[in-house]
């Protein structure tokens, strides 16, 4: 049961193979067996989850069903779930129980979806291998020793293993596509403002976006089509219509224009990595693309733009965490000040810290244009990149990350090494653009993900482009052994 | 550059946030590498550049001025570390 793709869940509930609470039971049955040692859950939803297959059963049994009634998921622990922890993999929110819902939670309520549970993350989302959650780290089902990426790492893994079909991610800088690439899934990160924010976590306000891990772009235009829509409660909500994302998937490529960056192709890409991309780009001119090489000249300049805009937004965002409303709260405060400071210094781990420092220096008075402004400056540059790439060619191609999954604790001590993780995804971030990673030829065993950039709203096409290419290789069918 | 741990006490204090004596020196050395990543940009040309602050140009959505959510006062603080008749309880602030 755990191998079958969404659509052929949804067809087997159906036609009565199985009903929605076996198939609860089947995963919640995987993740008591194997997530001791992968970790990828913070809290488990037990006996909601039986509750709500029971309720889906029903509603299939009286023919009121949608392609995801039944379906068991799992949300990053960044969405709030009403009446259940919603921790965002920090200590400041272990006693958080979200009052309400997020518009992408109440989406997949609606279309009937059954939580299995909320999956761990990095503190915060702030990292790029879930070793900075307070739950610990989780470890790459393809080797326990080795990260899953972050800062969506338990979505990955839980997905990668087998734990549930498909799981909900955010990426600010590359959380969705990354840890994708590192465990061999298919990661969809829309374009900024397609998925509602309310409800998510905020991180970095005008970079944040949700999506969806899935074992292939099938299934992703499954997730996308229940999460996407406008949402007046989100104020940089994108009003434009939804398109039927299934229906695009079996569009013809034949003519499709693929653009390689040649900084994407640079010396800090291990070699096997872009050998296994040029390969996966060789199967797209086999099945009729044509691809030449393009120019975005500000890529360098997007990893220490980054690092001023993110920490900036989240210096902001996270001044809410004050130990008054909700949250973690220090025992015997002697007063307001040390109430806040300590609070705040017990409840938010190194890494998240280091962020709020820097973006309060990035903001503090002089320091303003130096930073701040600047950065915003040359993100208009980077975007401008794009744009002009865009005027040539259809999708931009490359790797999603410089390596295959690192080691457990490798680049845990160096907060910039662990930056350049995402030197490939930051970019799209910054400029707003949707990007989807899926897994291509293994290096020694390891998944290796393509990244496939496309122009605003043009998420049809990138599942579109991406299941071509799965129709015609079998990378995204490969199992971690053991699972 | 290189940041001086009064600079780290300094911007710790605007943050609320508590660094102690002994983290000093590893905190100011980690803003200071992420700092020289960050410098980076001071060698681009911005001249004339207009901030990007949305990435779609989007303009402020406007609505209605009109009732939307009810009153959830005892549920959002039920979560609440203290709170008092409907107050959030902190340490006294005036004497």
């Amino acid at each position: 049961m755990h191998d079958k793709s969404i659509r052929q869940l949804a067809a087997s509930l159906r036609a009565g193979e199985f009903s929605s609470v076996e198939l609860t039971r089947w995963f919640l049955d995987r993740i008591r067996e194997f997530d001791g040692r992968l970790n990828s859950f913070i809290t488990v939803t037990e006996e909601q989850a039986l509750e709500q297959a029971a309720a889906a059963d029903a509603r299939i049994a009286a023919g009121d069903a949608t392609p995801m009634t039944g379906i068991p998921i799992a949300h990053k622990d960044i969405f709030c779930t009403d009446g259940i922890r919603t921790s965002c993999g920090s200590r400041m929110l272990d006693n958080f129980v979200a009052p309400y819902d997020a518009t992408v939670v109440a989406r997949f309520r609606q279309a009937g979806a059954v939580l299995l549970g909320k999956t761990n993350m990095d503190e915060f989302a702030m990292g790029s291998s879930n070793e900075t959650s307070w739950y610990g780290p989780v470890r790459n089902p393809w080797d326990p020793e080795r990260v899953p990426g972050g800062s969506s790492g338990g979505s990955a893994a839980a997905v990668a293993a087998r734990l549930c079909p498909a799981a909900t991610g955010t990426d600010t800088g590359g959380s969705i596509r990354q840890p994708a690439a590192l465990c061999g899934l298919t990661g969809l990160k829309p374009t900024y403002g397609r998925v509602s924010r309310y409800g998510m976590i905020a991180f970095a306000s005008s970079l944040d976006q949700g999506g969806a891990l899935t074992r292939s772009a099938e299934d992703a235009a499954h997730m996308l089509q229940v999460m996407a829509g406008f949402d007046p409660r989100d104020s940089t909500s994108g009003q434009e219509p939804v398109d039927d994302y299934p229906a695009a998937l079996e569009g013809d490529i034949g003519g499709l224009r693929i653009g390689l960056p040649k900084e994407y192709f640079d010396d800090g890409l291990d070699p096997a990595v872009a050998a296994s991309v040029r390969d996966a780009v060789a199967e797209y001119e086999r099945l009729g693309a044509t691809v030449r090489e393009i120019e975005l000249p500000n890529s360098h300049l997007a990893v220490p733009t980054y690092y001023v805009v993110a920490p900036a937004e989240c210096s902001s965002n996270l001044a809410r965490f004050d130990g008054v409303r909700f949250g973690h709260r220090c025992d015997d405060p002697r007063d307001l000040e040390d109430l806040y400071k300590r609070s705040r210094a017990e409840g938010f781990g190194a890494e998240v810290k280091r962020r709020i420092l820097i973006g309060t220096y990035a903001l503090s008075a002089g320091y303003y244009d130096a930073y701040y402004l600047k950065a915003q400056q040359i993100r208009h540059l980077i975007s401008d990149d794009f744009r002009r790439a865009f005027e040539q060619v259809d999708v931009i191609m490359g790797p999603t990350a410089p390596s295959v999954a690192f080691g457990l604790g490798e680049k845990a001590d160096d907060p910039v090494t662990m930056y350049l993780s995402d030197i490939y995804t930051i970019a799209v971030n910054l400029a707003g653009l949707p990007g989807i990673s899926i897994p291509v030829a293994p290096v020694n065993g390891l998944p290796v993900g393509l990244q496939i950039i496309g122009d605003y709203h043009q998420e049809a096409r990138l599942l579109n482009v991406a299941h071509r290419l799965q129709q015609a290789t079998d990378w995204h069918l490969a199992t971690p052994a053991g699972y | 550059m290189t940041l001086k741990r009064t600079e780290v006490e300094k911007i710790a204090h605007l943050a609320r946030l508590q660094v102690t004596a002994d983290e000093l020196d590893a905190v100011a050395g980690d803003l200071t590498n992420i700092l020289d990543l960050v410098a980076q940009m001071e060698s681009v040309d911005t001249e004339g550049v207009t901030p990007m602050a949305h990435p779609l140009h989007m303009a402020q959505r406007l609505r209605e001025d009109e009732v939307t959510e009810s009153d959830q006062r005892e549920r959002f603080q039920a979560i609440a570390p203290a709170t008092e008749n409907g107050l959030y309880l902190v340490p006294k602030v005036i004497d």
